[in-house]
C-alpha cells in the first residue's frame, strides 16, 4: 500500500508543474468516506449523512459551487484526489506533516477538543488547585496523557491504561474521579452508553495544537491553492453566519470547532 | 413471491442487507464475470504467443506473465487505476482537453482481467502442451490452417486439462474483486465497510459478506463440475 502510494506520488510529482488549469470552480467534486459516524455514514437506503457531509454541502453553498459527493474508501482517498477523481477531501482528515507533503490543507474545520468527565454532580473544579488529590484516568502514551502530565501533572494523580475501554471500566468501578479523552470518542464510546450513564463532561474543551495537532482539514491538490483559499473563506463565513453552529448542534452538544 | 422476499429481507441487519449489500453483491458478480471474459481472451492470446515460434510474441507474452504474476494485485490495482488516470490526465492536458474520467467499473474490469489473463495464459499453456502432438499433426496432415487446427483440435482437447487450473483462477478472481473497493467501486465489501461503520457492527457485516462470497464460490463449484464432466466425455476415470 505504502509503496503504491509513493509510486503514485512520484507519478504525480511528474504531472504537476507544467500544467496550470484555469478553473473557476463552479463545479466541485468532493471525496467523502461514509464509515465514520457521526461524521459520515450511510443510511440503509445508501444516502450519505453526518457532520462532514452537511459541512461539505454548506461550504459548497457558500462558495456557490455545484457539488458532487464521491464516496471513496479510506485507503484510496488521497491517491484518488491526486488522480483528479475529485477536487477536495472532506472526511475528518487530520492535518499532519506527513500528509502535507502530498496535499494542501485548508484551515481546520473542526478539532474535537479533549475534555474531562466526572461522575454526575461530583462538582470538581478543573484547575491545578481543584485537581489536587484527585485521580484521572487516561490512555497511556496518547496526546491526552501528554497534555494532562504537562499541564496538571504536579497536582493530580494520573492513572494510565493500555486502552480507553479499561479507563472507562475503572471509572464505572469507582476507582477514578475523572477521565480525560477525546470528547467525541468519549461521548460515543462511554457517556452515551448504558455504562457511562452516571458520568458527564466537566470543564472546558482543550485543543491546544501543541498537544493535539491542528485538527481536521480539507485536503486539496497542491496546485489548486485558489480552491484552498475559497474553502478557507467559506469556513470562516459559515462560522460567522451561524450555519456551522446549526449543523454542529445536530450532532454535538458542545462546539466541535475547538478554540 | 418477489414481494414476500423483499418484505422478509427488508428488516434484516438494520435494513442494510437488501438492497444495500445485495446490490453490492450484484456488482461483484458482474465485475467478476466481465473480468473473467477479458482474462480468458488475454490468457488464450498469451498462451498461443508463448508457444508460437515468433520471438517477439514470445518475449511480450513472457514479460506480461512474469511481470503481472510477480506483483501484488493491490499494487497493480493502484498503478493501473490511479496511474492510468494520471497518464490520461497528462495526455489530456497536453492536448488541451478537459478532464477525461476513466470509470471505476471499466478500470476494475480491465485491471482484474489484465491480472488474471496472466494466470490464465500459464494455465492454457500447460493445457495446450498436454494435447498429444500427434492429434495436432494429424490436423495439419489433413490440410487445415493453423487457426482451424486451434479451433477444431487444440482448443477442445485442451479444455479438459485447463479446467482444474481455470477453476482455481476463477475462484481467486471472484475473491480478488474485493480489492476494487479501494478504487471507490461500491462492491459488496465496500458496502459492508460502510454499513458496518455506520451501525458500528463491522464484524457482523464482514461475516455476512464472507457468507455471500461462499455462496458465489459454491455455485461456481457446481458449474465447474458440470463442465468437467462434459469435457471429460470419452476419458476413463482412474
Amino acid at each position: 500500500m505504502k509503496k503504491a502510494i509513493s509510486i503514485l506520488t512520484l507519478l504525480t510529482a511528474l504531472t504537476f508543474g507544467p500544467f496550470v488549469s484555469a478553473d473557476d470552480w463552479d463545479k466541485v467534486r468532493i471525496g467523502v468516506e461514509g464509515a465514520y459516524p457521526p461524521f459520515s455514514s450511510v443510511t440503509a437506503s445508501g444516502e450519505l449523512q453526518g457532520f462532514d457531509i452537511e459541512i461539505a454541502r454548506a461550504l459548497c453553498d457558500e462558495i456557490g459551487a455545484e457539488c458532487t459527493l464521491v464516496q471513496q474508501d479510506w485507503d484510496g482517498i488521497i491517491p484518488a484526489l491526486l488522480a483528479r477523481k475529485y477536487d477536495a477531501i472532506i472526511a475528518s482528515m487530520s492535518i499532519t506533516e506527513e500528509r502535507k507533503k502530498k496535499v494542501a490543507f485548508t484551515n481546520k474545520y473542526y478539532s474535537t477538543p479533549a475534555k474531562f468527565a466526572q461522575a454526575k454532580g461530583a462538582g470538581i473544579e478543573i484547575s491545578a488547585e481543584g485537581l489536587k488529590g484527585k485521580t484521572v484516568g487516561v490512555q497511556r502514551a496518547t496526546t491526552h496523557d501528554n497534555f494532562v502530565t504537562n499541564t496538571f501533572g504536579d497536582t493530580v494523580d494520573i492513572r494510565r491504561y493500555g486502552s480507553q475501554d479499561e479507563a472507562y471500566l475503572d471509572a464505572v468501578a469507582g476507582r477514578l474521579d475523572l477521565l480525560l479523552a477525546d470528547s467525541v470518542a468519549m461521548a460515543d464510546g462511554f457517556l452515551n452508553t448504558p455504562d457511562g450513564a452516571g458520568w458527564e463532561f466537566v470543564g472546558p474543551g482543550y485543543s491546544d495544537p501543541e498537544f493535539f495537532g491542528e485538527g481536521a482539514g480539507i485536503a486539496i491538490r497542491k496546485k489548486n491553492q485558489d480552491l484552498v483559499d475559497k474553502f478557507n473563506a467559506a469556513i470562516d463565513a459559515i462560522r460567522a453566519n451561524g450555519k456551522y453552529q446549526e449543523i454542529n448542534d445536530k450532532y454535538f452538544d458542545f462546539d466541535v470547532y475547538g478554540e | 413471491m418477489h414481494e414476500f422476499l423483499v418484505e422478509s429481507l427488508s428488516g434484516v441487519l438494520g435494513g442494510y442487507l437488501y438492497p444495500f449489500i445485495l446490490e453490492g453483491m450484484l456488482l461483484t458478480i458482474e465485475l467478476a464475470i466481465l473480468s473473467l471474459f477479458f482474462a480468458l481472451v488475454l490468457g488464450l492470446l498469451g498462451a498461443v504467443a508463448k508457444l508460437s515460434n515468433n520471438r517477439s510474441a514470445k518475449f511480450v507474452a513472457g514479460l506480461y506473465t512474469t511481470l503481472i504474476r510477480g506483483v501484488p494485485d493491490i499494487v497493480l490495482m493502484f498503478i493501473i487505476f490511479f496511474g492510468g488516470q494520471l497518464a490520461v490526465n497528462i495526455i489530456g492536458d497536453s492536448l488541451g482537453l478537459d478532464y477525461i474520467e476513466i470509470s471505476e467499473f471499466t478500470a476494475g474490469v480491465v485491471t482484474i482481467g489484465f491480472i488474471f489473463g496472466a494466470y490464465m495464459a500459464e494455465t492454457f499453456r500447460g493445457a495446450i502442451l498436454a494435447v498429444p502432438r500427434g492429434e495436432i499433426e494429424a490436423g495439419y496432415a489433413y490440410g487445415m490452417t493453423p487457426i482451424q487446427v486451434f479451433i477444431r483440435i487444440t482448443f477442445p482437447a485442451c479444455v479438459r486439462h485447463a479446467l482444474p487450473g481455470f477453476g482455481n483462477n476463477w475462484l481467486v478472481l471472484a475473491k480478488t474483486t474485493a480489492l476494487v473497493s479501494v478504487i471507490g467501486l461500491e462492491d459488496m465489501v465496500f458496502r459492508a465497510t460502510q454499513a458496518g461503520g455506520s451501525l458500528r457492527q463491522p464484524f457482523t457485516f464482514y461475516l455476512v459478506v464472507a457468507g455471500l462470497y461462499l455462496v458465489i464460490t459454491a455455485v461456481s463449484d457446481v458449474g465447474l463440475r458440470w463442465l468437467d464432466k462434459r469435457y471429460s466425455v470419452g476419458v476413463r476415470r482412474a
